[in-house]
């Protein structure tokens, strides 16, 4: 009893230092350790040697070369494998990070009354944009969907508490929820990446855990050269290049979101 | 005081039991909620709010309501509503109790809550909406339970009281007005990008808040021997009045906007709601008959003389909080996220087992409410002996 006692009050100390009621030596050491009330002084993270890096990532979907659904399955089959994304036999529990859809759907904004064959037949790929103004990371009570210095809107699962004010901020709809536990609905798991628990959201994270790997992402390398990827902030890059030699769409623009995927249609 | 709470007849005692026997049934249930997921309920990721956070916004509107008293009595000096102040700040507690609650019920890793606390986040509405809610609730407990306890000991209330009292005021405004800012601020969701959206919310929660408080003070009325007064019921019915006229002008200046300049986004909301949108309408049955009764609401609360009878005046109040229920506590949400943002229709319909954990949460509200009035009736009737 004594002994659980004072591993309680242990436990107390810490808590009430974490708060900041501390004293403020002790404060400083926990901040070196991690702890979340020195953010400014966590320890510096390093990078993999193989990391690919860019100063805003970008995308450019070149929709000519992906004409029919059958050209779409690999690359979203590929990312859903490689992030755990389960399939639920009951739409309301639905979860997605990369889709496909009609033009109407993809740019409900630019719907033309009479479209080129083309647009008007070939589906159209969508997924989180990693705006450069997201809305979403402007909603999150927790600071759980961030974005980072490389343009990427990512997702802490741990701290998310489920609110769902992100997906009624997102205007392209990129967001999911777990209404249930997922893991029984992963085919295979992939180790490399987490599974979620029921109760958070989640979304395209544009392969952050490839990219520091040094690999581009999953339905990039699925798509024999359909889609580019890179930094959209180098002029020299293939994404910027796509962009000089063809008129692009995005979704939205309208909106002063700024999304990082481009369209080539 | 709170033991004035537990001397009562055997009616109050089922009353409670009634009310606490709703409240654990929903309880069981969101016990199985927390353990299958949101999954229970009629939610997707299309419409990912659903009742809960509907009925959370309309009852902000009724906690909001309760400064309809406090106002012109503090502010005024309108000794009539001096009586019945209490009664309103107390009903602002229990609502503000069911907001809190509907808010816990819908998150998806409650245990989590207190992250909006260890991650401060000003760019964030809801952290916002977590401040002005609890600091609602905080003065309006406070403030109400001393002026009672004064009333109570034939005393004048600390100064300080005051300050709280005037601080309360704005703090009302500001409750419904950060609750509108949840939806007007958000990009793509035309249904809600109108400035107009804060104001709405506000009338609307000015004629829901005293139209209820109007049935409980005939309620009271007729089971106790407190007479919260006829004055006042009146008074209250005037207040009643204006504030569903400007809900439903407020609501007629969206329409206008909407339907005139036919920007899709902005338009197919409204259709959705009133006419139904590629084949669905779950929600039109509902949309007309707030509207209906909105109107007809109007129209047996202008003239003086139907207003002047109560058993009329009761009959009325029950249309406006219906109607204003019907219009923010169903259509208000899912209206909102149908079309989606790919404009597709995808509709949401509450299941069972959310329809019973929302009445849980309604029972609960009403279970603090019987307590809170009766203690503050309990102080009233030793005053009047």
């Amino acid at each position: 009893m004594e002994s659980s006692r004072r591993e309680f009050l242990k436990v107390a100390g810490v808590s009430a230092v974490g708060m900041g009621i501390g004293t403020q030596p002790v404060l400083d050491a926990f901040a070196a350790s991690g702890g979340e009330s020195g953010e400014a002084k966590a320890p510096k993270m390093v990078r993999g040697e193989n990391a690919l890096t860019a100063v805003h990532w970008g995308m450019v979907i070149d929709t000519r070369k992906l004409e029919t659904a059958a050209d779409l399955e690999p690359l979203i089959e590929a990312c859903h494998k490689v992030h755990n994304v389960p399939h639920h036999e009951i739409k309301r529990h639905e979860i997605k990070w990369i889709w496909e859809t009609e033009y109407h759907h993809a740019f409900p904004g630019k719907s033309n009354k009479y479209l080129n064959e083309g647009a008007e037949h070939r589906p159209f790929l969508v997924l989180c944009n990693h705006c450069e103004n997201p809305p979403c990371v402007r909603a999150c009570p927790t600071k759980a969907t961030f974005q980072r210095e490389d343009g990427l809107v990512l997702m802490d699962f741990h701290r998310c508490i489920g609110c769902r004010f992100c997906m009624a901020a997102c205007p392209f709809g990129a967001r999911s929820f777990n209404f249930r536990d997922p893991r029984p609905f992963i085919p295979e798991t992939n180790k490399k990446f987490p599974t979620r628990c029921k109760g958070v959201v989640e979304k395209c994270n544009f392969c952050a855990e490839l990219l520091a790997e040094g690999k581009m992402p999953a339905c990039v390398e699925a798509s024999n050269g359909a889609i580019a990827f890179g930094d959209l902030d180098d002029p020299e890059s293939e994404v910027r290049k796509l962009l000089r030699e063809n008129y692009t769409i995005r979704r939205k623009q309208t909106l002063g979101t700024e999304p990082s995927v481009y369209y080539i249609v | 005081m709170l033991e004035l709470a537990i001397k009562g007849s055997k009616r109050y005692y089922g009353l409670l039991a009634a009310l606490a026997g709703i409240a654990g049934l929903g309880g069981a249930f969101w016990l199985w909620q927390l353990d299958f997921g949101l999954g229970i309920t009629g939610m997707s990721r299309d419409v990912s709010w659903g009742f809960y956070i509907a009925q959370f916004t309309f009852l902000v509107g009724v906690a909001a309501g309760g400064v309809m008293v406090v106002l012109p009595y503090y502010l005024h000096d309108y000794k009539a509503f001096g009586r019945i102040t209490i009664l309103g700040e107390f009903l602002a507690i229990a609502a503000l109790v069911m907001c809190l609650l509907f808010i816990a019920v819908d998150l998806g890793q409650p245990m989590r809550m207190l992250n909006v606390i260890f991650y401060p986040t000003p760019n964030s509405i809801l952290f916002w909406d977590m401040i002005v809610l609890n600091g609602y609730l905080f003065l309006n407990a406070v403030v109400g339970w001393n002026v009672l306890e004064a009333e109570r000991n034939g005393t004048k209330y600390a100064p300080w009281v005051k300050v709280l009292v005037y601080i309360s005021i704005p703090w009302a405004i500001s409750i419904h007005t950060v609750t509108a800012y949840l939806y007007c601020g958000l990009p793509g969701r035309g249904f809600w990008l109108t400035a107009i959206l804060a104001p709405r919310f506000l009338s609307s929660a000015f004629a829901a808040g005293p139209a209820l408080l109007i049935l409980l003070c005939l309620f009271v009325r007729r089971f106790t021997n407190f007479d919260p007064g006829r004055e006042q019921i009146q008074s209250l019915a005037k207040i009643v009045t204006y504030a569903l006229i400007l809900n439903v002008f407020f609501f007629l200046c969206e329409v206008f906007v909407a339907l005139y300049s036919k920007i899709p986004e902005h338009m197919d909301h409204l259709k959705y709601l009133f006419f139904g949108l590629h084949g669905h309408g779950a929600l039109v049955p509902w949309m007309w008959t707030a509207m209906a009764l909105m109107v007809l609401a109007i129209i047996l609360l202008i003239p003086p003389k139907f207003r002047a009878n109560e058993n009329l005046l009761a009959i009325s109040c029950g249309m406006v909080f219906l109607g204003t229920w019907i219009d923010k506590g169903l259509g208000m949400i899912s209206g909102g996220f149908v079309p989606n943002p790919l404009h597709e229709v995808n509709e949401y319909i509450p299941t069972i087992p959310e329809l019973i954990i929302a009445l849980g949460v309604w029972a609960t509200g009403f279970l603090v409410l019987t307590i809170l009035y009766k203690v503050t009736v309990g102080v009233k009737e030793e005053a009047g002996a």
